[in-house]
C-alpha cells in the first residue's frame, strides 16, 4: 500500500464524498463514556435491524463529540430526506426501533429524540447549529472526534490528512519550529512551556539518536481530553509526532499511555499499524529520506510517571521517580540522549499549525495563551463532556453558556481546575479568562485541562482531604517534604472531617503547605499545597465549621452528619426505605406505619435518599448530629 | 506456574529495560506476581529479588494477590468522589465484607480502587470484571451484586446439571 500519498489521498477522497453524499450513514459513538452508557447495546441493536429489515447503509463507530451527557449519540444522514445529518441523543438500544422505523424505513426524522443537525464550517469541522454551545467552542484539536471512524486511516486521509506531513518534510526543521514559534504555542500539558524554546534546545543538540515521547499519561484524576483525542483521532496526534521529529531530527517516538484506557490502547495499535502501512511513519517517510517509527508503551498506574523525568525512567523500566532538572530532557533525556517530552494535544495542535500557519494559530486566544483550550468538564454541571474554547474564554461562559450550568438548578459552589495540582476556585472568580496566566494568579493551574464543578452538596475541608490523599499516596516518596510533608498534612484534614481539629491545627495546617510548596523536590508534591491553600483561601468559613462547630455545612461528612426521616413527609404506606436499608436500621412504627432510622444501626450509606420517591422526598442529613435530637424531641413532642 | 513464566520471559532479551513489560506480561497472564515469578524474572534480568520487588511494588498495576472471580474496581477519582464515589466504595465494602486491595476467603470476590478511567462524565463508575458500570449509587450497588450472586448460583445449578447429565 505504500506509495504515493496523493494517490491515496484521491481515493480516499473519492470513497467520503460517496458515502458522505449518496450513502446512507448512521454514525455511532463508541468510546469509552459512550460504551458506559451502553452504547455498545445501540449499536448491537442497529446492526440487528439493518440486517433484518435487508436495508443499505453504513454503519460506522466513532469516536466522542464531547456531549458526553446525551450518549450514546447517532449521526443519521438519509440522503434521500433532502435533510442534513441529524444527531440524536440518548439513544439507548431500546430506542433504535423507534429511528430505524421512523427514519431509516420511513420518511420520519423523529425529531422528538433529535439534538440537532450536523452543519460544517469552511474548513469542514462539524458542529451543531442548534445548540448554543457551538457559538462560543472553537474546535482545532476535537475537529474530527465523533465524526470520522478512527478506525479508519482512509477518513483521516479524506479529511485531509497527513497532507500537513508531506508539507511539512519538505520544509527545514528551522522552517517548522519558526512556525511553531510564531504560533507562541505553549504546552498542553500543564505547565504551559514554549514549545518551540524546547524543540530549538533538542534541535541545536549535536548529539544522538534524538527521541521524541507522547505524554499520554493523563494521571490527572477527573480528566480525560486525551483519551478522547486518542480514542476519536489518533492520526492527528501521529501526524504531529512526525512533523516534530523532522524537526528535531528524532529516528525513535513513543506514545506513554496508561494502562487504566485499554480502549486507548486497542485503537492506537490499529491506528500505528495502519500509519506504517501506507508510509507515514517507519523508514524513510513518503519518500523524504526521513526515519521515524513509534512505540506505544504503557504505563503501570502511577500518577508521578506523567512527570517527565519519571516518564523517562519509566520507559527505562525503573521505578517511575522525577529527578532534579537541570539538565533538561532536551539535553539529558532517555537513555541519556536528548529527548523531547510533548503532551497529547500539543501535537495535535501542531498538526493544525502546519496546516494554516503559525500566524493563523497566534490570531485565536489571547495574547500569552494563543490557540484553544481542551477542557474536561465533570460533577455537577448539566452539559458534562468534552469542551474546546479559545483560551482567554471565561470560567463562566465555559461552566454556564457550554455546560448550561449546574445540574438540578443547585447552586454553584466552585470549580476544581488544573487536577490534584490545582485549586479550587469560588463563584467570585467566575470571570477570570482561562488562560495560563490568569489562572496562576488566583492559586490554581491551568493543568492539563481537567474541570470538576461542584455545587452546594460538596464539602471543601472534604474535598482538600481528597486531594491530599490522592497525593500523598502517588507520592514517590524521595524527598523529605514529599513524603512527610504532604502525609502531616493529611492527618491534619482527616481530623477536620472526623470534626477532630482544632484552631493550632488549621494554622499549622496553613503554615505546613507553604513549607511543602517550598520544600518539595518535584511539582507533585510541591503542587499538594495548592488544593489546601486555595480551599483555605476561599472556604475558610467551611473550615471553621468544621473546627468549631463540628459541623459539616454541605452534610458530607460522615462523622458529623446524622440521617433522619421527616415524619410530616414520610408516607406511611410505601417501605422503600425499609427494604433496600443494607443493615435495617429503619424502623416501622406500629401505630402509624411511619419510619424512623435507628441510629445506633445506621452505617450513613445514603441508600434511603436515593430510594425515598421524590414526592415525598422525606430523608434528610442533619449536622451536628446531634440536631437529630432536638427534631425528635420536636416531632415527638 | 514455571512454564508460564518462561513463556512470558522468552521474548525478552537480558535488559534492564524490559522489567516494566516483563511484569506487565506477567501479571497479563497469570493475574499477579507470586513470589515465584517475582524471583523467576530476577534470575533472568540477572538483577536481584530486591530491585524487581521495588519496582513492582511502586505502580499501582502490580497485584501481589490474585483476582477473584469477579473482580470490582472502584473510581475514586475526582469527578468520581464529587459524585458521591466514597459511598460506592463503603458500600462494596460493606456487602463483600472486605477492603479494598483485599479478596473474600473463597477468592470469589476481589475489590480494589483506581484514580480515574476517564469515563468521568458517567461517574461515578466502577468496573466490574472490565465492564463498566455508570452512574453507580450505593443502592445499585446491591442489586449488581445481587445480579451476579445469581449468576454464579445459576452457573453452579447449570454445572451441578450439567455434571448430571455426563453422568
Ligand atoms: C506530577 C506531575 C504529573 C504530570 N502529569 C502529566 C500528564 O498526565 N500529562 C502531561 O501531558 N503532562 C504531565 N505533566 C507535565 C510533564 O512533566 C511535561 O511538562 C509535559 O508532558 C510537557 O509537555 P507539553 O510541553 O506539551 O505540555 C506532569 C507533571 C507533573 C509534575
Ligand atoms: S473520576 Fe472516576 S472516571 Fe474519572
Amino acid at each position: 500500500m505504500k506509495g504515493n500519498l496523493n494517490d491515496l489521498q484521491k481515493q480516499a477522497q473519492e470513497k467520503w464524498e460517496e458515502l458522505e453524499e449518496s450513502s446512507f450513514t448512521i454514525r455511532i459513538g463508541t468510546p469509552t463514556c459512550g460504551r458506559a452508557a451502553g452504547s455498545l447495546d445501540t449499536l448491537q441493536a442497529f446492526q440487528e435491524r439493518i440486517k433484518k429489515e435487508g436495508v443499505e447503509a453504513h454503519i460506522i463507530e466513532v469516536g466522542c463529540m464531547g456531549l458526553c451527557f446525551a450518549e450514546p449519540l447517532v449521526i443519521i444522514h438519509n440522503p434521500d430526506s433532502g435533510l442534513p445529518p441529524i444527531l440524536y441523543g440518548f439513544i439507548t438500544h431500546e430506542k433504535v426501533l423507534r429511528l430505524v422505523e421512523g427514519f431509516i424505513l420511513g420518511d420520519d426524522p423523529c425529531l422528538e429524540l433529535a439534538l440537532g443537525t450536523v452543519e460544517f464550517k469552511e474548513d469542514g469541522t462539524p458542529y451543531i447549529p442548534e445548540m448554543p454551545r457551538f457559538e462560543i467552542e472553537e474546535r482545532l484539536v476535537l475537529r474530527n472526534c465523533g465524526y470520522i471512524d478512527p478506525l479508519d486511516i482512509g477518513q483521516y486521509l479524506a479529511r485531509g490528512g497527513y497532507l500537513t506531513l508531506q508539507k511539512a518534510l519538505k520544509m527545514t526543521p528551522e522552517g517548522i519550529i519558526r512556525e511553531v514559534e510564531q504560533a507562541r504555542l505553549r504546552g498542553r500539558g500543564g505547565a504551559g512551556f514554549d514549545t518551540a524554546r524546547k524543540w530549538k534546545a533538542c534541535y541545536q543538540m549535536e548529539r544522538g539518536p534524538k527521541y521524541l515521547i507522547c505524554n499520554a499519561d493523563e494521571g490527572d484524576p477527573g480528566a480525560f481530553m486525551d483519551r478522547v483525542v486518542l480514542e476519536s483521532d489518533p492520526h492527528s496526534v501521529i501526524e504531529g509526532m512526525v512533523i516534530a521529529a523532522h524537526a528535531l531530527g528524532a529516528s525513535q517516538g513513543f506514545i506513554y499511555t496508561r494502562a487504566e484506557y485499554p480502549l486507548v490502547i486497542e485503537r492506537l495499535k490499529i491506528a500505528l499499524s495502519q500509519a506504517r502501512e501506507i508510509g507515514v511513519i517507519g523508514e524513510d517517510i513518503l519518500g523524504s529520506g526521513v526515519n521515524f517509527d513509534i512505540e506505544l508503551v504503557e504505563g503501570a498506574g502511577a500518577f508521578a510517571c506523567g512527570e517527565e523525568t519519571a516518564m523517562i525512567a519509566s520507559i527505562e523500566g525503573r521505578r517511575g521517580m522525577p529527578r532534579p532538572r537541570p539538565p533538561h530532557p532536551t539535553e539529558y533525556g532517555l537513555n541519556g540522549e536528548p529527548t523531547v517530552v510533548d503532551n497529547v494535544k500539543t501535537f495535535a495542535l501542531v498538526t493544525r499549525i502546519l496546516q494554516q500557519g503559525g500566524e493563523w494559530f497566534s490570531q485565536i486566544g489571547s495574547p500569552n495563551s494563543t490557540g484553544t483550550a481542551v477542557f474536561a468538564l465533570a460533577g455537577r454541571v448539566e452539559q458534562i463532556g468534552l469542551v474546546e474554547v479559545p483560551m482567554g474564554t471565561t470560567l463562566k461562559e465555559v461552566i454556564f453558556e457550554v455546560g448550561g450550568g449546574i445540574t438540578n438548578g443547585r447552586t454553584f459552589k466552585a470549580v476544581q481546575i488544573g487536577g490534584p495540582a490545582g485549586g479550587c476556585l469560588p463563584e467570585s472568580a467566575l470571570d477570570l479568562p482561562v488562560d495560563y496566566d490568569s489562572l496562576k494568579e488566583v492559586g490554581a493551574i491551568m493543568g492539563s485541562g481537567g474541570m470538576v464543578v461542584l455545587d452546594e452538596n460538596n464539602c471543601m475541608v472534604e474535598t482538600a482531604r481528597f486531594f491530599v490523599d490522592f497525593l500523598a499516596r502517588e507520592c514517590c516518596g524521595k524527598c523529605t517534604m514529599g513524603r512527610l510533608g504532604v502525609k502531616q498534612m493529611l492527618l491534619i484534614l482527616e481530623d477536620f472531617v472526623k470534626g477532630e481539629g482544632t484552631e493550632e491545627d488549621l494554622d499549622m495546617l496553613e503554615g505546613l503547605a507553604h513549607d511543602v510548596r517550598e520544600g518539595c523536590l518535584c511539582n507533585l508534591g510541591g503542587s499538594a499545597a495548592n488544593p489546601v491553600l486555595t480551599t483555605l483561601r476561599y472556604f475558610r468559613d467551611e473550615y471553621e465549621a468544621h473546627v468549631t462547630g463540628k459541623r459539616c455545612p454541605a452534610l458530607v461528612c460522615k462523622e458529623l452528619i446524622t440521617y433522619y426521616i421527616l415524619p410530616e413527609k414520610c408516607e406511611k404506606g410505601c417501605d422503600h426505605c425499609v427494604l433496600t436499608c443494607p443493615t435495617e436500621a429503619i424502623a416501622t412504627d406500629e401505630k402509624t406505619r411511619k419510619k424512623k432510622i435507628l441510629q445506633d444501626k445506621c452505617v450513613k450509606c445514603g441508600t434511603c435518599i436515593d430510594v425515598c420517591p421524590p414526592e415525598y422526598d422525606a430523608v434528610i442529613k442533619v449536622s451536628p448530629p446531634d440536631r437529630v435530637k432536638e427534631l425528635e424531641g420536636e416531632a415527638g413532642g | 506456574m514455571a512454564e508460564e513464566l518462561q513463556e512470558v520471559l522468552a521474548p525478552y532479551p537480558v535488559e534492564r529495560r524490559y522489567l516494566l513489560r516483563i511484569l506487565q506480561g506477567v501479571q497479563q497472564k497469570m493475574g499477579y506476581i507470586s513470589e515465584e515469578a517475582l524471583e523467576g524474572v530476577a534470575s533472568h534480568l540477572k538483577i536481584s529479588p530486591a530491585e524487581v520487588y521495588g519496582v513492582a511494588t511502586f505502580y499501582n498495576q502490580f497485584r501481589f494477590i490474585p483476582y477473584g472471580k469477579h473482580h470490582i474496581v472502584a473510581c475514586l477519582g475526582t469527578a468520581c468522589h464529587a459524585m458521591g464515589g466514597q459511598l460506592i466504595l463503603d458500600a462494596f465494602e460493606r456487602e463483600l465484607d472486605i477492603k479494598a486491595g483485599g479478596i473474600t476467603p473463597d477468592h470469589g470476590w476481589s475489590l480494589d480502587r483506581v484514580g480515574c478511567i476517564g469515563c468521568c462524565t458517567k461517574a461515578p463508575v466502577v468496573v466490574i470484571n472490565d465492564v463498566i458500570h455508570a452512574k453507580m449509587s450505593p443502592f445499585k450497588v446491591e442489586e449488581v451484586l445481587a445480579g451476579l450472586g445469581l449468576e454464579m448460583r445459576k452457573e453452579k445449578e447449570e454445572e451441578e446439571a450439567g455434571e448430571g447429565e455426563s453422568q
